[in-house]
């Protein structure tokens, strides 16, 4: 693991959550090691934030949840996308390309 | 969609509550034993995996209550706890919660309920159409108010341009008989355009009409929304009806609308056109129409200023037309005053209220300064408190929004606690009110004067709070945890010293203020009004009905037919009061002095024999019973009184004053000496005796030359005469008997203002007293108040101190020492208070000073008194926690730190 974790980038949690969870139903632990894990361990997720933003994503409609048995036979909450949680990712994934190209492009120009 | 999901979700989590926080307090749980699991599975002991699983999720308890708390049901339940919690606070804190509520509904209260009072006097606009084109004019006299004459209207009235409308009126009281007791009607005579001038139409039937208001025309009634229902059961066919008026036939033309607020007039309930005869003006200059006991109004025409008519009326009044001849007392050449309405009807308690609306908003700035002390002196003890809930993870805004609910949750008490003293403050206040004021029937809860104070009063209290919790950042908050360790001096709440002293320096000024008009009552009723009102009953009985009627058109002698018919009514009445048992001496009187009875009716010119031309001077004029002066208990200072002796036929006599034999004699004796008063055409007055002088209007006016003749020798027998009796016991006991006598001589008439002397003068005084009452109760209130504040300043100080106590005390100080330490830091306090006050009073007196009588604003035994006062309540206010800190028992203290 990285020593220079970061704290994830503001407002792009959601869309992290979002693709985490569009590969497969994930509980709140398991979504926050694979943004970790994914991004190297460039990202590093606060367990207070991550459960406060799935409950305000489950509230928003995008996501469901329910409690299973995890494979140590413990209950666990996991979380899946809903439809309107694909359609989401998708206007967020949009969105943060168009961001980024933007950015890209000032600096490039700047320099 | 999401608004709805938002709604349902927040109920179900609200109503499964436990459930729900158990889910998430469980979903943290997993989260740190998988982080647990992931770290032993990189090869860590179970301890360490723990320790760096705790360590990266962080405070457990902190996390579980983030993610308890999203959502806004969330906030909902937390508002919920944070107000039962404030609940159990305040009542766990029983004397600081009275003492907050009690003063924040005081603050409230009175101000609301005083604010409520005055605003339709003075700020309210009047209820009429454009109420600032409504205007009083007045002539002049001695730079005051006087009355119009009809005369003096109608020049004024045809040569301005500047009104719409212009209207005179005069008290109108005709007696209503025919029912079992004949009752005296409160009314109004007016000329044609009164109405119209204030912009106010008849709800049923119609206005006068201009052709009603002439000279012995038709005799017709505009009656009020109140005597229709009274009398008439609002009988819808009233119109047309005629109505019995002082042995008349009046027939009723209109109904007032119910909400006819008439200012001018409050009690009056029906109107009558004056009907006076213009032609007279010229003929006569000595007539009825040049008599100065009329009001007048005018209504501004749109687009005028009342600037501009102003310079209209007195250039007409400095031009006189030679049309339009004027007696030499109507001359106009002193100018005129005109004012608006509204200021008008306020001109005479403006003063007083203005007095009473600043002693509230001291008060209320006292009442503001108390709570802000106490919640402050509540923040510094609960200093502790707060640091151990941030230690145990509350933030700092946590904690602010609880203390926020505390305070606003005080806020409330207190403003619902101040509506009730609203309320009840304003009952007492109209009914504590003098008759002077105006408009106190429509004086009702201002709902803006209400809300101010209690939004100002939240606001004050939240930001009360604040303070301390601004105070507690997270470093601060460690400091809290370990103060208890350095509990000494140093660091006292400079604030709240601060607010201590401003408590002490309000309520100095107004107390002075009380002090002041306290010293000016005592002055007041110390003064002697020139005869003795103890056991003395007074009642008013007027004539009405034709049989008083002199028939003008009747020679000779048979011209005064109706005053011999008055003058036999009133010797027959006075005589069967006379032989009511308890009754001591009897008389009557023209005049009743300190009465309401207008002293402009009273007032004439006298002229003794050695003046000439146009001298002379105003006097009041008496026409007395014998035995008026040995009844009222006047002082015959030489000659004689006046007696059975002094009847029609025999040599005209008159009593003058002291002040009047002075002015004009000085020391030589007036007896025997001649003088006209009233109309110099007539035979002349001797003087027959020197009286004392009498108050006449007021116990605060000297205006004391007077003239008393007999009834019988009077140019005119008045149809008002005032009984004045002396009874052996109490007095007011016998007044049915008394107007049973009268009624025995003739039922008709009818007998009003039955009140015993004291009372009448008290009345007198009314304005003067309600405003010293207000100020009592305020002052009262500013000491306990500024007294509260002093104690908790002090009692809070010694709890801190006690560890700096048991050392002093260890270290050898005697109880007397630290008893004279506190005592000196609470008296220090108070002293700069008080040179404060002494310099806010100063100019506050100055303020109070037309309200003052015989007192200077300066008086020193008022400013010693309070002075006293002040310091003596504060130290009793410092003893208790003085004698607190004397007694910590120094063994005790050290060993608990």
């Amino acid at each position: 693991m990285s020593e220079q974790n970061t704290d994830v980038i503001q407002g792009t949690l959601d869309m992290l959550i979002l693709k985490t969870l569009s590969l497969e139903p994930l509980h709140g632990f398991g979504i926050g090691r694979r943004v970790e894990q994914i991004s190297r361990g460039v990202f590093k997720v606060n367990p207070g934030s991550l459960l406060t933003a799935l409950q305000r994503l489950e509230r928003a409609g995008w996501l469901d949840s329910e409690w299973r048995q995890t494979e140590n036979s413990r209950r666990a909450k996991f979380y899946r996308l809903t439809a309107a949680g694909k359609k989401q990712l998708e206007v967020e994934t949009a969105d943060w390309a168009r961001r980024v190209s933007a950015i890209a492009r000032l600096l490039r120009e700047g320099a | 969609m999401s608004l709805w999901r938002q709604l349902t979700h927040g109920l179900r989590g609200l109503a499964h509550r436990k459930q729900r926080d158990g889910e998430a307090d469980d979903e943290v749980l997993h989260y740190l034993e998988e982080a647990t699991a992931a770290w032993k599975s990189r090869g860590l002991s179970d301890e360490e995996a723990k320790r760096a699983a705790r360590l990266e999720v962080g405070n457990i308890t902190a996390v579980e209550e983030e993610v308890r708390s999203y959502g806004w049901e969330n906030k909902v339940r937390t508002f919920v706890s944070d107000l039962r919690f404030a609940a159990r606070q305040l009542r766990n804190h029983p004397g600081f919660t009275v003492v907050c509520i009690l003063t924040l509904a005081l603050g409230i209260g009175a101000s609301t309920a005083i604010f409520s009072a005055i605003n339709p006097i003075l700020f309210k606009p009047l209820p009429y159409p454009h109420p600032g084109r409504v205007l009083m004019i007045w002539c002049t006299s001695q730079g005051s108010r006087w009355e119009v004459s009809f005369g003096s209207y109608r020049e004024l009235a045809a040569r301005s341009h500047s009104f719409d409308a212009t209207a005179i009126f005069e008290p109108w009281q005709p007696a209503l008989t025919g029912a079992s007791q004949p009752e005296r009607l409160e009314g109004q005579s007016v000329s044609a355009e009164f109405f119209r001038v204030l912009g106010v139409a008849p709800v049923l039937g119609r206005d006068f009409l201009a052709s009603e208001d002439t000279f012995n025309g038709p005799r017709v009634v505009i009656l009020s929304d109140s005597i229709w229902h009274r009398v008439f059961h609002g009988d819808p066919a009233i119109l047309g009806r005629a109505v019995r008026l002082s042995d008349d036939n009046y027939t009723v033309v209109g109904v007032m609308p119910r909400d006819f607020e008439n200012v001018l007039a409050p009690r009056a309930e029906v109107w009558t056109p004056a009907q006076y005869d213009p032609r007279q003006l010229v003929t006569d200059l000595n007539g009825w129409g040049w008599g100065e006991h009329l009001r007048m109004v005018g209504r501004l025409k749109a687009g005028v200023s009342r600037r501009q008519a102003t310079q209209e009326l007195s250039k007409i009044a400095s031009t006189p037309w030679p049309q339009f001849p004027r007696p030499r007392w109507a001359s106009l050449r002193r100018g005129l005053i005109v004012d608006s309405l509204q200021d008008d009807i306020a001109h005479t308690v403006k003063p007083a209220l203005l007095a009473v609306l600043g002693a509230v908003i001291l008060l209320l700035a006292i009442a503001w300064v108390n709570v802000v002390n106490l919640v402050l002196a509540r923040g510094s003890q609960r200093r502790e408190e707060f640091a151990v809930r941030g230690a145990l993870g509350a933030s700092k805004g946590r904690i602010i929004r609880q203390l926020i609910t505390e305070n606003l949750l005080l806020a409330w008490f207190g403003g619902m606690a101040g509506v009730i003293v609203a309320f009840a403050g304003l009952r007492a206040l109209v009914a504590l009110s003098p008759a002077e004021l105006p408009r106190t029937d429509v004086m009702a809860i201002d709902p803006a004067a209400l809300f101010f104070a209690l939004a100002v009063t939240a606001m004050v209290g939240i930001a009360a709070g604040l303070i301390p919790a601004i105070h507690i950042s997270r470093g601060e908050m460690q400091a809290g945890l370990q103060q208890n360790s350095r509990r000494t001096a140093g660091g006292r709440g400079s604030t709240r010293r601060a607010l201590v002293v401003i408590e002490v320096a309000l309520a100095f000024i107004l107390l002075v203020s009380a002090g002041l008009l306290l010293r000016s009552m005592r002055r007041l009723l110390a003064v002697n009004p020139g005869f003795d009102p103890s056991h003395l009953l007074t009642m008013q009985v007027a004539t009405s009905g034709h049989q008083f009627d002199n028939v003008v058109s009747a020679p000779g002698a048979g011209a005064r037919a109706g005053d011999r018919a008055r003058r036999r009514f009133y010797e027959q009445a006075l005589d069967a009061v006379r032989h009511v048992p308890g009754v001591e001496q009897a008389a009557f009187t023209s005049l009743l002095p300190l009465s309401d009875d207008p002293p402009v009716d009273a007032l004439y010119g006298a002229q003794f024999e050695d003046q000439s031309g146009d001298t002379g001077e105003n006097v009041f004029r008496y026409a007395i019973s014998p035995e008026y002066c040995e009844t009222m208990g006047i002082p015959l200072l030489s000659g004689r009184f006046l007696d059975e002796r002094d009847t029609g036929s025999s040599p005209q006599v008159a009593l003058i004053s002291e002040s009047l034999a002075k002015s004009h004699f000085g020391h030589a004796s007036p007896l025997g000496k001649r003088l006209h008063v009233g109309p110099r055409n007539r035979p002349w007055y001797t003087v027959a005796g020197v009286v004392g002088d009498v108050k006449q209007t007021s116990l605060t006016i000297n205006q004391s030359d007077a003239v008393y003749l007999s009834s019988e020798q009077t140019w005119f027998a008045d149809d008002r005469l005032s009984f004045v009796i002396r009874t052996s016991g109490e007095s007011a006991a016998l007044a049915p008997a008394i107007e049973r006598a009268i009624w025995s001589v003739d039922k008709n008439q009818p007998v009003v203002r039955v009140m015993t002397m004291e009372h009448m003068i008290a009345g007198t005084e009314a304005e003067r007293r309600f405003v010293l009452i207000l100020f009592e109760a305020f002052g009262l209130v500013a000491v306990v108040l500024a007294a509260v504040g002093m104690y908790g300043l002090l009692s809070g100080n010694v709890a801190e101190r006690t560890r700096e106590m048991g050392v002093r005390a260890a270290l050898g100080a005697s109880r007397g020492d630290i008893l004279s330490l506190i005592l000196r830091d609470g008296m220090r306090l108070t002293l700069f208070g008080i040179m404060i006050g002494l310099c806010g009073g100063i100019a506050a007196t100055q303020a109070i000073a037309t309200l003052l009588f015989g007192t200077s604003p300066l008086d020193p035994i008022a400013w010693a008194g309070v002075v006293a006062m002040l310091a003596g309540v504060s130290a009793i206010a410092c003893w208790a926690p003085a004698w607190r800190a004397s007694r910590v028992d120094p063994a005790i203290t050290l060993r608990a730190q």
